[in-house]
């Protein structure tokens, strides 16, 4: 059976959301313009998470894609906590200072971040009282510490990855007297999420990358072709310096079985990760924990299964890889998607399909002739190029989801194929992780004004 | 922009040109503040008043003016020719499917030859042909089918091959066509310069000429115009005509009494083009390419082609706006697919140069045919508006008809399918004009396939048993508004689709259509025909039946409980309406009329019932639900229902009753079907109308019975040569000519309405004759149907058109209905026809140019199918209606 194209329509837009920064006195003066997310599942539940965010005490903008692996759990931690992380790490001494102020004495608090959700992004109530004291004695710390610098975002980002992934081993590590969440962060702790995250401030983009999600700069050249810019490194076994990095940091003894079959010890795909303390604690700490653990950590084969030739943790990171960039004119957009994109799409469509979507739904002015020279023939090229894009484009008001549709519905001639995008959405949950991943992605578009009144400032 | 056109496309020069001209307004075009005095004022009263300085209102204030009316005044609230008018592209063609649009057409033509002459106004007239282009053989049957019209009406035209389409026009692609049809005659006017000329003339004639007048509405007191109210004051008039175009609507709403113009405005775009570098001659034939929705003319050494586009902008819905009249703007993108299909059709235009993409709307109806004639509500209120675009080929022709109409009291021509009575308040919707306007657009374009129907504006006016019958399969169609059923489609059966039923061959439903034909005759169908119009007259005492005496040419003075068949006559003895008229007592009769009749009919015993409060009329069409059962059995259903005998010692036929169906009582039961098969119809107020029903199938069940539609009645009544109001029967056709003398009364002892002219057609016999036809070398699966309008021969001499056509299914045959003139061989002059004219001929057929040998018959077939039922039985011949 076929779904109708508004069937199809339906599953793709389930998830959409979209996002644009609000003009003030008819003037937007950031440089980011909104954007558009999307995340079509193939997991039951859906195992990648993303999450939006304007930060509210320091200037830029947050916006991240995290791939769940083992469940879902870490992705959603993650995605919940992460940019808390970084906004406090950002945040200056005397700005931390007022918060914990506020905290202390039960005044109302600084909001740090404005989030952008769709419905479906949900937050954990109950974890939130034990994630807030996480996240409070890492602002205490940071107090403690005040090195009297000002905060490099390079810095910054590393700090809160790694602080993050720390605080969720911890938490795992002392339990909690409460049942449901002793047994939520023991599943956060070991599942596991790989994290892309973008931040945004003026021209200065930089891209936190963990695992293999992937971040990609779409630039219009002069000829108004499209041209893709990789942001991010995967950290994958198809990445030699990763391969290289993991067999530094551990004896040459192991080399032969660090990577096995393109996978971490045989076993994990990404080789950069939050979570997944099967490849972080020594044996015995996770022998210690799972026997006191609850029951059901305990009839989980995979959390009792030790990896093999497993001699020297830690295996796996969360630290990131930063890349900085500084935004141009012709910079128009930037894609995060989770590697159930990747795999289907060369990054070089990616940026031509965005790129063409987005010019054909802003730039589509109408055409009156006037006083120039036209031919019927020249006109005639002209329309049926605009009737083109627009044809392609016209079901979909969310460049997410118009990738999403190319993704999973291209042909061999590279346009969409009702037949095959209806077949590929109709496959059912036990089948449709066999033929498709999870998907997620941000993309998110630029103010070339903006960022050239920066530039000239400069 | 706007000012630059009206030079462009005009050309005017009348200023120089026509010293003598009239002008009542200053021509500066000041933009100052102070308002412009205005050095003629209005007067004070006129006999006729014209809304509209378009072609339409000059072309009617010109005819009107020939006629020998003087106290005229035109009002213009802008200047002349400067609204749709001026943006028309110019072509006078006269390929038009519609018998009476052609002869408008024809008769323009012919008028804006001369009028340069006559009037001394260039306008601009070229004789250069037209090409009509069909890329599909379909295509081509249509142009063939309007050929044989164009042909026998004596206008040249033929139908050609690609090849000799390349030679007319070098620049056309001929690899995707056909064939094509080329009419030498047809014209290309500047429609602006027309108008000034038609003006001149007018002005020249008495009337007077008022430009930047607004009229604000027109007042009407006791049902007839009194005066217009205008932004300059006051003028008192007997007749009103709006030509406002597409403001008519708008201006029919704006007085007290709202007079009902559908008509709806749609953008429509065409395109202007700088010079070839050879200019293009002038004399170039224009084309029309209906395939790829568009036409082709040339323009000052370039082209102007526009088109017909899928997909319609309708605007003005909520009336004038100024929003909307600013944002008229070119729409390259919406034109996109017509510039693909003008490239696609000549090729060599691609280094063209554009000059400029036209958006001038016109506005459409919701039938595609234009609107002219009285109000129904308004004696005096003329209204000719809603061109579809063709405004210039009918302008003359239209102008015409309406001036004879407001002069004679009727136009010369039988116009009633551009009659505004065809329709009434329920076609005023601004919603349903939206949407139906959407759809009527592209038609222009499209293929005009027999048995069209619209599918916008639907399930307006249903049956309580509407529901009911769709469950079982029913396929409907739209008249007036109330849908009915074309048949069922049996269960399992679905591959009935719309695109299936579009053919000028044998359509998907024969054999369904066949099988409920044969149930009629040999045992019993029900079909549910509500959408009658049904009208109650009465009064305190005779006035009722005198006053229909006078009205109905046969004798109604008949015993309670008979129901007579009879014509709604005008004075030249023609048909205004035919019906069946119940006398449910002494002082009530129930009346029976075809369904778009309801307006029309109202209007006419209006005008001519005198003003009697004892004399009561009430419109009742939806306060019954009616079942005609046909066949054999149906007495066998209806006398186990009712427990009461009816056969025809009980019941006799053209007998009407109220009996009790079921637990239903109060139903009117009427041994008439409309089909001259044995049965009853049954007139059940609407709370009953279920309840009978399903009385009715369950009971009928041991007899056979089934469900039926239109298209079986109308197999049923063509084959029994029954002629049907409007389609068959018009204006200009009256008893004597159909066969119908014995529904003619002439010595009922009282005066009636055309009764002097039906003596003189009695003695002096008649003009023209219907005559049924029996194809006979026609192969029903292989070759073209007959539809309606196809010429009939007679002894290879053109004598008339057929008016209708149906497969029978008894006889195998089709069957065509028509009228047989006869024409002077030498003079061409109209002579008597005799029965020996008729039947002394040999006869063919020209279904789209292929000529299919026919029997002509005077009578029906009856005795030789049916069983010979008693002579009080049968229903005598000649009245059908659908």
């Amino acid at each position: 059976f076929y779904l109708t194209p508004s069937q199809v329509n339906s599953i793709l837009k389930a998830n959409e959301y979209s996002f644009k920064v609000p003009e003030f006195d008819g003037k937007n003066v950031s440089s980011v313009l909104g954007f558009d997310s999307n995340q079509l599942p193939a997991n039951a539940p859906i195992e990648d998470r993303r999450s939006a965010a304007t930060c509210l005490q320091t200037r830029g903008m947050l916006l991240g894609v995290f791939d769940g692996h083992a469940g879902c759990a870490c992705a959603q931690a993650v995605s919940e906590r992460l940019f808390y992380y970084i906004a406090v790490s950002l945040l200056p001494h005397e700005t931390l200072l007022e918060i914990e102020n506020a905290v202390e004495s039960g005044r109302a608090l600084l909001p740090i971040l404005q989030w952008h959700k769709h419905p479906n992004d949900y937050f954990s109530k109950e974890a939130s009282k034990l994630y807030f004291n996480s996240l409070r004695t890492y602002w205490q710390e940071l107090i403690d510490l005040n090195s009297g610098e000002t905060t490099d975002v390079r810095e910054a980002l590393i700090n809160a990855f790694k602080r993050l992934d720390n605080d969720i081993s911890l938490e795992a590590q002392v339990g909690d007297p409460n049942s449901f969440l002793n047994y939520l962060v023991l599943r956060v702790a070991f599942s596991g999420a790989t994290a892309c995250v973008a931040h945004v401030d003026g021209v200065d983009l930089h891209i936190a990358n963990t695992g293999d999600s992937r971040a990609m700069l779409g630039v219009q050249e002069e000829d108004g072709s499209w041209s893709a810019v990789n942001l991010s490194y995967d950290h994958n076994a198809q990445n030699e310096h990763e391969v290289e990095r993991v067999k530094m940091e551990h004896p040459k003894s192991e080399e032969k079985n660090l990577v096995k079959q393109d996978r971490l010890l045989g076993l994990l795909m990404p080789f950069r990760a939050f979570g997944d303390v099967k490849f972080k604690w020594s044996i015995e700490l996770q022998k210690r924990v799972v026997e006191s653990g609850p029951d059901q950590l305990n009839d989980n084969e995979y959390t009792k299964f030790i990896p093999p030739n497993y001699h020297t943790p830690p295996y796996l990171t969360a630290e990131p890889e930063v890349i900085h960039h500084k935004l141009r004119p012709q910079d128009k957009f930037l894609v995060l998607a989770t590697d159930g994109l990747w795999e289907t799409m060369h990054r070089q469509d990616v940026a031509r399909i965005v790129g063409e979507y987005l010019t054909g739904v802003h730039h589509q002015q109408p055409i009156a002739v006037g006083g120039y020279k036209v031919t019927l023939g020249q006109m005639h090229g002209l329309l049926t190029e605009r009737r083109a894009r627009i044809s392609s484009v016209f079901e979909d008001q969310n460049a997410a989801t118009h990738l999403i549709r190319h993704a999973v519905g291209n042909n061999e001639f590279g346009t969409v194929d009702h037949e095959r995008l209806s077949k590929m959405l109709s496959l059912p949950e036990e089948l449709a992780r066999m033929y498709r991943d999870d998907i997620t992605i941000i993309v998110v578009q630029f103010n070339s004004h903006v960022i050239g009144a920066y530039q000239n400032e400069e | 922009a706007a000012s630059m056109f009206l030079r462009l496309l005009s050309d005017i020069q009348w200023r120089a040109a026509h010293p003598k001209w009239r002008r009542m307004t200053s021509s500066q075009r000041s933009t100052s503040t102070t308002a412009e005095p205005h050095p003629v004022s209005l007067p004070a009263q006129a006999q006729v008043v014209i809304c509209g300085g378009g072609i339409m209102g000059t072309s009617v204030a010109y005819h009107l003016s020939k006629m020998g009316w003087k106290d005229i005044v035109l009002l213009e609230q802008g200047r002349l020719a400067a609204g749709t008018t001026r943006f028309c592209a110019g072509i006078v063609s006269t390929a038009r499917p519609v018998s009476i649009e052609l002869k408008m057409a024809h008769y323009s033509n012919k008028l804006y030859q001369q009028l340069e002459q006559e009037t001394g106004v260039q306008t601009g007239y070229m004789k250069t042909g037209s090409i009509s282009l069909a890329q599909t053989q379909d295509r081509l049957i249509s142009l063939k089918r309007i050929a044989s019209s164009l042909n026998v009406m004596g206008i040249p035209c033929e139908v050609i091959s690609p090849k000799k389409v390349l030679q007319l026009h070098p620049l056309i692609n001929i690899h995707d066509l056909v064939g094509a049809m080329y009419v030498p005659e047809d014209a290309l006017v500047s429609s602006a310069n027309v108008c000034l000329a038609l003006a001149t003339a007018a002005s020249r004639n008495g009337v007077q000429i008022h430009e930047r007048t607004c009229v604000s509405h027109v007042t009407i007191q006791k049902g007839q115009v009194t005066g217009v109210e205008t932004d300059r004051g006051r003028i008192q008039c007997e007749y009103f005509v709006n030509c406002a175009g597409q403001w008519a609507y708008e201006l029919g709403h704006s007085g007290e009494e709202p007079v009902h113009i559908p008509l709806h405005a749609c953008e429509h775009f065409y395109l202007l083009t700088h010079p070839l570098k050879e200019p293009l001659s002038s004399s170039l034939p224009t084309v029309v390419d209906p395939d790829g929705r568009i036409y082709i003319r040339n323009w000052q050494g370039g082209i102007l082609s526009g088109g017909f586009e899928k997909n319609p902008k309708p605007l003005f819905t909520e009336g004038r706006n100024q929003l909307e009249i600013q944002n008229l703007q070119e729409d390259w993108d919406h034109f996109g697919p017509l510039l693909g299909a003008l490239l696609r059709r000549m090729p060599g235009l691609e280094a063209l140069q554009i000059m400029q993409l036209v958006n001038c709307p016109e506005s459409f109806t919701p039938d595609m045919r234009c609107i002219m004639g009285e109000s129904p509500t308004a004696r005096g209120y003329f209204v000719l508006a809603g061109m579809n675009s063709a405004g210039i080929s009918y302008g003359g022709g239209a102008g015409k008809y309406l001036a004879e109409w407001i002069v004679n009291g009727y136009p010369s021509e039988n116009v009633w399918p551009l009659d505004l009575k065809r329709f009434g308040t329920l076609q005023s919707s601004r919603t349903f004009l939206r949407h139906r306007v959407m759809e009527v657009m592209p038609l222009m374009c499209d293929l005009k396939v027999p048995r069209w129907d619209f599918q916008t504006g639907r399930q307006l006016r249903t049956s309580p048993l509407y529901d009911r019958l769709d469950a079982q399969g029913a396929r409907w169609m739209e008249k007036h508004g109330f849908e009915r059923v074309k048949y069922f489609v049996p269960p399992g059966n679905d591959l009935l689709d719309l695109d299936h039923s579009k053919t000028f061959y044998k359509p998907d439903w024969f054999d369904i259509v066949g099988s409920e034909v044969k149930c009629c005759k040999e045992a019993v169908c029900v079909i549910d025909m509500s959408s009658f119009t049904k009208f109650e007259i009465s009064s305190t005492g005779d006035q009722a039946l005198e006053s229909l005496q006078y009205l109905f040419s046969n004798d109604l003075d008949v015993p309670v409980g008979h129901v007579v068949h009879t014509g709604m006559l005008n004075e030249k003895g023609g048909y205004e309406n035919d019906c069946s008229i119940a006398r449910l007592s002494k002082r009530s009769f129930f009346m029976i009329s075809p369904t778009d009749q309801q307006v029309h009919c109202w209007a006419w015993l209006k005008n001519h019932l005198p003003d009697d409060s004892n004399l009561v009329m009430e419109d009742v069409t939806w306060k019954y639900t009616a079942l005609n059962l046909i066949g054999p059995r149906a007495v066998d259903v209806l006398s186990e229902l009712s427990y009461a005998p009816m056969t025809a010692e009980h019941f006799p036929s053209l007998f009407c009753k109220e009996m009790s169906v079921g637990y239903a009582n109060g139903i009117r039961v009427m041994s008439i079907t409309h089909t001259g098969e044995p049965g009853f119809v049954l007139y059940i107020p609407i709370e009953y109308a279920l309840h009978v029903y399903n009385e009715v199938m369950n009971m009928g069940q041991k007899y056979g019975i089934r469900n039926a539609g239109y298209y079986a009645l109308r197999s049923l009544r063509i084959e029994k040569f029954f002629a049907f109001w409007g389609q068959d029967l018009d204006a200009f056709t009256t008893p004597m000519e159909c066969g119908r003398e014995f529904q003619v009364k002439l010595d009922k002892g009282m005066q009636f309405l055309g009764q002097e002219a039906l003596w003189e057609q009695k003695q002096n016999g008649v003009y023209k004759r219907f005559t049924m036809f029996i194809l006979e070398d026609h192969d029903t699966d292989m070759d073209l149907w007959p539809w309606w309008g196809e010429p009939i021969f007679r002894n290879g001499r053109y004598v008339g058109k057929t008016t209708s056509s149906a497969y029978s299914y008894t006889l195998e045959r089709h069957v065509c209905l028509g009228f047989v003139h006869h024409f002077d061989e030498k003079t061409g002059e109209e002579l008597v026809v005799t029965t020996d004219f008729i039947n002394q001929g040999e006869y063919e057929i020209d279904i789209a140019g292929q000529r299919f040998q026919a029997k002509a018959k005077l009578y029906p077939f009856s005795s030789l199918f049916t069983q010979r039922r008693r002579k009080d039985e049968v229903e005598l011949s000649g009245y059908q209606r659908e």
